[in-house]
Protein backbone atom coordinates (compact mmCIF):
# COMPACT_ATOMS: atom_id res chain seq x y z
CA UNK A 1 0.00 0.00 0.00
CA UNK A 2 2.79 2.28 0.82
CA UNK A 3 4.24 1.54 -2.40
CA UNK A 4 1.29 2.53 -4.27
CA UNK A 5 0.92 6.18 -2.34
CA UNK A 6 4.54 7.11 -2.82
CA UNK A 7 4.04 5.57 -6.44
CA UNK A 8 0.93 7.97 -6.52
CA UNK A 9 2.74 11.23 -5.19
CA UNK A 10 5.19 10.44 -8.11
CA UNK A 11 2.79 10.90 -10.81
CA UNK A 12 1.49 13.72 -8.94
CA UNK A 13 4.70 15.73 -9.38
CA UNK A 14 5.57 14.48 -12.53
CA UNK A 15 2.25 16.60 -13.51
CA UNK A 16 2.83 19.66 -11.14
CA UNK A 17 6.33 19.92 -12.65
CA UNK A 18 5.12 19.84 -16.51
CA UNK A 19 1.69 22.21 -15.90
CA UNK A 20 4.17 24.71 -13.47
CA UNK A 21 4.48 28.11 -15.42
CA UNK A 22 7.95 29.15 -12.95
CA UNK A 23 10.10 27.18 -14.05
CA UNK A 24 11.99 27.29 -10.78
CA UNK A 25 8.43 26.04 -8.98
CA UNK A 26 8.84 23.30 -11.65
CA UNK A 27 12.62 22.40 -11.08
CA UNK A 28 12.03 22.05 -7.06
CA UNK A 29 9.08 20.02 -7.51
CA UNK A 30 11.43 17.88 -10.21
CA UNK A 31 14.01 17.77 -6.70
CA UNK A 32 11.13 16.20 -4.83
CA UNK A 33 10.18 13.87 -7.42
CA UNK A 34 13.15 12.69 -7.45
CA UNK A 35 13.79 12.42 -3.36
CA UNK A 36 10.54 10.47 -3.56
CA UNK A 37 12.14 8.30 -6.42
CA UNK A 38 15.34 7.89 -4.04
CA UNK A 39 12.56 6.23 -1.54
CA UNK A 40 10.86 4.18 -3.95
CA UNK A 41 14.00 2.80 -4.92
CA UNK A 42 14.65 1.92 -1.47
CA UNK A 43 11.59 0.15 -0.96
CA UNK A 44 12.42 -1.66 -3.77
CA UNK A 45 15.72 -2.88 -2.38
CA UNK A 46 17.63 -0.56 -4.51
CA UNK A 47 19.88 0.61 -2.19
CA UNK A 48 22.69 1.55 -4.06
CA UNK A 49 20.62 3.28 -6.69
CA UNK A 50 18.71 5.08 -3.76
CA UNK A 51 21.74 6.96 -2.56
CA UNK A 52 23.05 7.82 -6.64
CA UNK A 53 19.63 9.11 -6.99
CA UNK A 54 19.69 11.55 -3.43
CA UNK A 55 22.76 12.58 -4.56
CA UNK A 56 23.25 12.94 -8.31
CA UNK A 57 19.25 13.27 -9.08
CA UNK A 58 17.84 15.57 -5.97
CA UNK A 59 21.25 17.32 -5.70
CA UNK A 60 23.62 17.79 -8.58
CA UNK A 61 21.00 17.98 -11.42
CA UNK A 62 18.69 20.69 -9.68
CA UNK A 63 21.60 22.82 -9.30
CA UNK A 64 22.71 22.40 -12.29
CA UNK A 65 18.71 23.28 -13.67
CA UNK A 66 19.26 26.55 -11.05
CA UNK A 67 22.28 27.50 -12.99
CA UNK A 68 20.97 27.46 -16.01
CA UNK A 69 17.97 29.17 -14.76
CA UNK A 70 19.68 32.00 -13.66
CA UNK A 71 20.69 32.51 -17.21
CA UNK A 72 17.62 32.21 -19.25
CA UNK A 73 13.84 33.80 -18.71
CA UNK A 74 12.01 32.16 -15.62
CA UNK A 75 8.31 32.25 -16.92
CA UNK A 76 7.59 30.25 -19.41
CA UNK A 77 5.83 31.72 -22.38
CA UNK A 78 2.25 31.63 -23.25
CA UNK A 79 2.59 31.72 -27.10
CA UNK A 80 -0.70 29.85 -28.16
CA UNK A 81 -3.06 28.58 -26.06
CA UNK A 82 -4.82 25.86 -27.35
CA UNK A 83 -5.47 22.30 -26.73
CA UNK A 84 -2.40 20.07 -28.55
CA UNK A 85 -4.42 17.08 -30.04
CA UNK A 86 -2.05 15.66 -32.22
CA UNK A 87 1.00 15.31 -29.02
CA UNK A 88 -1.90 13.37 -26.94
CA UNK A 89 -2.94 10.82 -29.96
CA UNK A 90 0.52 10.22 -30.31
CA UNK A 91 1.45 10.26 -26.75
CA UNK A 92 -1.57 8.05 -25.79
CA UNK A 93 -0.55 5.79 -28.96
CA UNK A 94 2.53 5.11 -26.95
CA UNK A 95 1.54 4.51 -23.78
CA UNK A 96 -1.03 2.06 -25.13
CA UNK A 97 1.27 -0.24 -27.15
CA UNK A 98 3.85 0.05 -24.29
CA UNK A 99 0.83 -1.24 -21.76
CA UNK A 100 -0.11 -4.19 -24.28
CA UNK A 101 3.87 -4.66 -24.22
CA UNK A 102 3.39 -5.26 -20.47
CA UNK A 103 0.96 -7.97 -20.47
CA UNK A 104 4.04 -10.20 -21.59
CA UNK A 105 6.41 -8.76 -18.60
CA UNK A 106 6.91 -11.48 -15.85
CA UNK A 107 4.92 -11.23 -12.90
CA UNK A 108 6.34 -7.85 -10.34
CA UNK A 109 8.39 -9.50 -8.07
CA UNK A 110 8.31 -13.34 -9.53
CA UNK A 111 11.72 -15.20 -8.51
CA UNK A 112 11.18 -17.05 -11.82
CA UNK A 113 11.48 -14.37 -14.22
CA UNK A 114 14.23 -14.96 -16.78
CA UNK A 115 15.75 -12.17 -15.74
CA UNK A 116 16.44 -13.41 -12.17
CA UNK A 117 17.37 -17.11 -13.22
CA UNK A 118 19.78 -16.51 -15.79
CA UNK A 119 23.83 -14.64 -15.03
CA UNK A 120 22.54 -13.52 -11.71
CA UNK A 121 22.62 -16.79 -9.96
CA UNK A 122 26.07 -17.35 -11.04
CA UNK A 123 27.12 -13.33 -9.66
CA UNK A 124 25.15 -14.20 -6.43
CA UNK A 125 26.96 -17.71 -5.98
CA UNK A 126 30.55 -16.29 -6.82
CA UNK A 127 31.18 -12.56 -6.31
CA UNK A 128 31.87 -12.22 -2.91
CA UNK A 129 34.74 -15.09 -3.39
CA UNK A 130 35.80 -13.31 -7.06
CA UNK A 131 35.61 -9.26 -5.98
CA UNK A 132 36.20 -9.64 -2.49
CA UNK A 133 33.55 -7.25 -1.46
CA UNK A 134 30.08 -7.66 0.41
CA UNK A 135 28.25 -5.51 -1.86
CA UNK A 136 27.12 -7.55 -4.63
CA UNK A 137 26.45 -4.04 -6.92
CA UNK A 138 29.49 -2.70 -6.29
CA UNK A 139 30.94 -6.04 -7.15
CA UNK A 140 29.52 -6.07 -10.68
CA UNK A 141 29.77 -2.46 -11.40
CA UNK A 142 33.82 -2.40 -10.49
CA UNK A 143 34.90 -6.02 -11.96
CA UNK A 144 32.31 -8.41 -13.66
CA UNK A 145 30.88 -4.94 -15.71
CA UNK A 146 34.20 -2.85 -15.14
CA UNK A 147 34.02 -2.01 -19.35
CA UNK A 148 30.59 -0.79 -18.70
CA UNK A 149 32.02 1.83 -15.94
CA UNK A 150 34.45 2.47 -18.33
CA UNK A 151 32.61 3.57 -21.41
CA UNK A 152 30.52 5.69 -18.89
CA UNK A 153 33.22 7.60 -17.56
CA UNK A 154 34.03 8.22 -21.26
CA UNK A 155 30.67 9.72 -21.78
CA UNK A 156 30.70 11.58 -18.48
CA UNK A 157 34.63 13.26 -19.92
CA UNK A 158 32.52 13.36 -23.82
CA UNK A 159 29.99 15.39 -22.20
CA UNK A 160 32.41 18.07 -19.27
CA UNK A 161 34.53 18.46 -22.66
CA UNK A 162 30.77 19.58 -24.92
CA UNK A 163 29.69 21.51 -21.97
CA UNK A 164 33.15 23.69 -22.01
CA UNK A 165 33.04 23.71 -25.76
CA UNK A 166 29.65 24.91 -26.13
CA UNK A 167 29.97 27.74 -23.29
CA UNK A 168 33.09 29.31 -24.07
CA UNK A 169 32.01 33.25 -24.77
CA UNK A 170 31.09 34.14 -28.17
CA UNK A 171 34.52 36.29 -29.39
CA UNK A 172 37.11 33.26 -28.90
CA UNK A 173 34.81 30.56 -31.40
CA UNK A 174 35.76 30.05 -34.61
CA UNK B 1 -7.66 -11.51 -13.45
CA UNK B 2 -7.36 -9.57 -9.66
CA UNK B 3 -4.61 -11.39 -9.75
CA UNK B 4 -3.23 -10.16 -13.30
CA UNK B 5 -3.81 -6.62 -12.04
CA UNK B 6 -1.87 -7.10 -8.73
CA UNK B 7 1.09 -8.86 -10.95
CA UNK B 8 1.13 -6.07 -13.51
CA UNK B 9 -0.41 -2.81 -11.91
CA UNK B 10 3.04 -1.34 -11.28
CA UNK B 11 4.16 -1.64 -14.95
CA UNK B 12 1.20 0.46 -16.15
CA UNK B 13 2.19 3.30 -13.30
CA UNK B 14 5.45 3.31 -15.45
CA UNK B 15 3.89 4.00 -18.75
CA UNK B 16 1.80 6.50 -17.33
CA UNK B 17 5.09 8.40 -15.90
CA UNK B 18 6.36 8.04 -19.07
CA UNK B 19 3.67 9.25 -21.00
CA UNK B 20 3.67 12.38 -18.68
CA UNK B 21 7.69 12.94 -19.69
CA UNK B 22 6.96 12.23 -23.27
CA UNK B 23 4.19 14.76 -23.59
CA UNK B 24 6.05 17.46 -22.09
CA UNK B 25 8.92 16.76 -24.65
CA UNK B 26 6.56 16.82 -27.42
CA UNK B 27 4.30 19.54 -26.55
CA UNK B 28 5.52 22.48 -24.18
CA UNK B 29 7.44 24.81 -26.39
CA UNK B 30 9.55 25.97 -23.42
CA UNK B 31 12.99 24.02 -23.80
CA UNK B 32 13.76 24.04 -20.25
CA UNK B 33 10.73 22.17 -19.87
CA UNK B 34 11.14 19.76 -22.67
CA UNK B 35 14.67 18.64 -20.66
CA UNK B 36 12.56 18.36 -17.44
CA UNK B 37 9.65 16.14 -19.68
CA UNK B 38 13.39 14.65 -20.50
CA UNK B 39 14.04 13.94 -17.04
CA UNK B 40 10.96 12.20 -15.88
CA UNK B 41 11.16 10.09 -19.15
CA UNK B 42 14.59 8.70 -18.18
CA UNK B 43 13.38 7.88 -14.76
CA UNK B 44 9.99 5.99 -15.73
CA UNK B 45 12.54 3.47 -17.44
CA UNK B 46 14.88 3.13 -14.39
CA UNK B 47 11.91 2.34 -12.65
CA UNK B 48 10.65 -0.57 -14.96
CA UNK B 49 14.13 -1.88 -14.90
CA UNK B 50 14.49 -2.23 -11.23
CA UNK B 51 10.90 -3.54 -10.74
CA UNK B 52 12.23 -6.03 -12.83
CA UNK B 53 14.84 -7.39 -10.58
CA UNK B 54 12.30 -7.29 -7.25
CA UNK B 55 12.05 -10.82 -5.88
CA UNK B 56 9.67 -11.10 -3.56
CA UNK B 57 10.99 -11.81 0.09
CA UNK B 58 14.24 -10.69 -1.25
CA UNK B 59 16.67 -9.08 0.77
CA UNK B 60 19.09 -5.95 -0.44
CA UNK B 61 22.02 -7.47 -2.56
CA UNK B 62 24.85 -6.80 0.38
CA UNK B 63 26.20 -10.46 1.68
CA UNK B 64 24.83 -12.29 4.61
CA UNK B 65 25.47 -15.49 4.19
CA UNK B 66 24.82 -18.16 1.18
CA UNK B 67 21.25 -19.54 2.34
CA UNK B 68 19.60 -15.65 2.00
CA UNK B 69 17.69 -14.79 -1.08
CA UNK B 70 19.00 -11.52 -3.31
CA UNK B 71 16.97 -9.20 -5.13
CA UNK B 72 18.21 -9.14 -8.55
CA UNK B 73 21.66 -6.81 -8.28
CA UNK B 74 22.46 -6.26 -12.32
CA UNK B 75 19.22 -4.07 -13.18
CA UNK B 76 20.86 -1.94 -10.06
CA UNK B 77 24.15 -2.15 -11.78
CA UNK B 78 23.41 -0.94 -14.57
CA UNK B 79 20.51 1.90 -14.00
CA UNK B 80 23.33 3.26 -11.64
CA UNK B 81 25.77 3.69 -14.76
CA UNK B 82 22.29 5.08 -16.94
CA UNK B 83 21.48 7.97 -13.99
CA UNK B 84 24.91 9.64 -14.31
CA UNK B 85 24.72 9.05 -17.96
CA UNK B 86 21.19 10.68 -18.12
CA UNK B 87 22.49 14.11 -15.73
CA UNK B 88 25.12 14.02 -18.77
CA UNK B 89 23.11 14.55 -21.27
CA UNK B 90 21.04 16.62 -19.39
CA UNK B 91 24.52 19.21 -18.88
CA UNK B 92 25.19 19.47 -22.44
CA UNK B 93 20.98 20.01 -23.28
CA UNK B 94 21.68 22.87 -20.36
CA UNK B 95 24.93 24.50 -22.73
CA UNK B 96 22.69 24.24 -26.08
CA UNK B 97 19.75 25.88 -24.32
CA UNK B 98 22.50 28.60 -22.82
CA UNK B 99 24.34 29.08 -26.28
CA UNK B 100 20.85 29.62 -28.07
CA UNK B 101 19.39 32.59 -25.15
CA UNK B 102 22.30 33.85 -26.58
CA UNK B 103 21.41 33.66 -29.83
CA UNK B 104 17.99 34.14 -30.14
CA UNK B 105 16.85 35.46 -26.33
CA UNK B 106 14.48 33.41 -26.38
CA UNK B 107 13.84 29.82 -25.02
CA UNK B 108 10.60 29.29 -26.68
CA UNK B 109 10.99 27.00 -29.67
CA UNK B 110 7.67 28.79 -31.59
CA UNK B 111 9.39 32.04 -30.87
CA UNK B 112 13.44 30.75 -32.43
CA UNK B 113 11.15 28.87 -35.46
CA UNK B 114 9.79 32.15 -36.52
CA UNK B 115 13.02 34.15 -36.09
CA UNK B 116 14.70 31.67 -38.40
CA UNK B 117 11.66 31.79 -41.07
CA UNK B 118 12.29 35.49 -40.40
CA UNK B 119 16.10 35.42 -41.50
CA UNK B 120 15.40 33.14 -44.69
Amino acid sequence: MADLVLLFFLIVCAVAAVVQKELLNSVIILSIYSLIMAVVWVRLGAVDVAITEAAVGAGISTVLFIAVLTRVKRREELTRIRLQILPLIVVLAVGLTLIYGTLDMPDFGSPAAVTNTHVVPRYLEKGVEETGTDNYVAGILASYRGYDTLGETTVIFTAGLCVVLLLRSNKKRL
Amino acid sequence: MMEFILAKYNYWIYVIIMMIGFYAVISKSNLIKKIIGLSIFQTSVFLLFISIGKVDGGTVPIYQGTEAVYINPLPHVLILTAIVVGVSVTAVAFALVVNIYREFGTIEENAILEMIKHDD
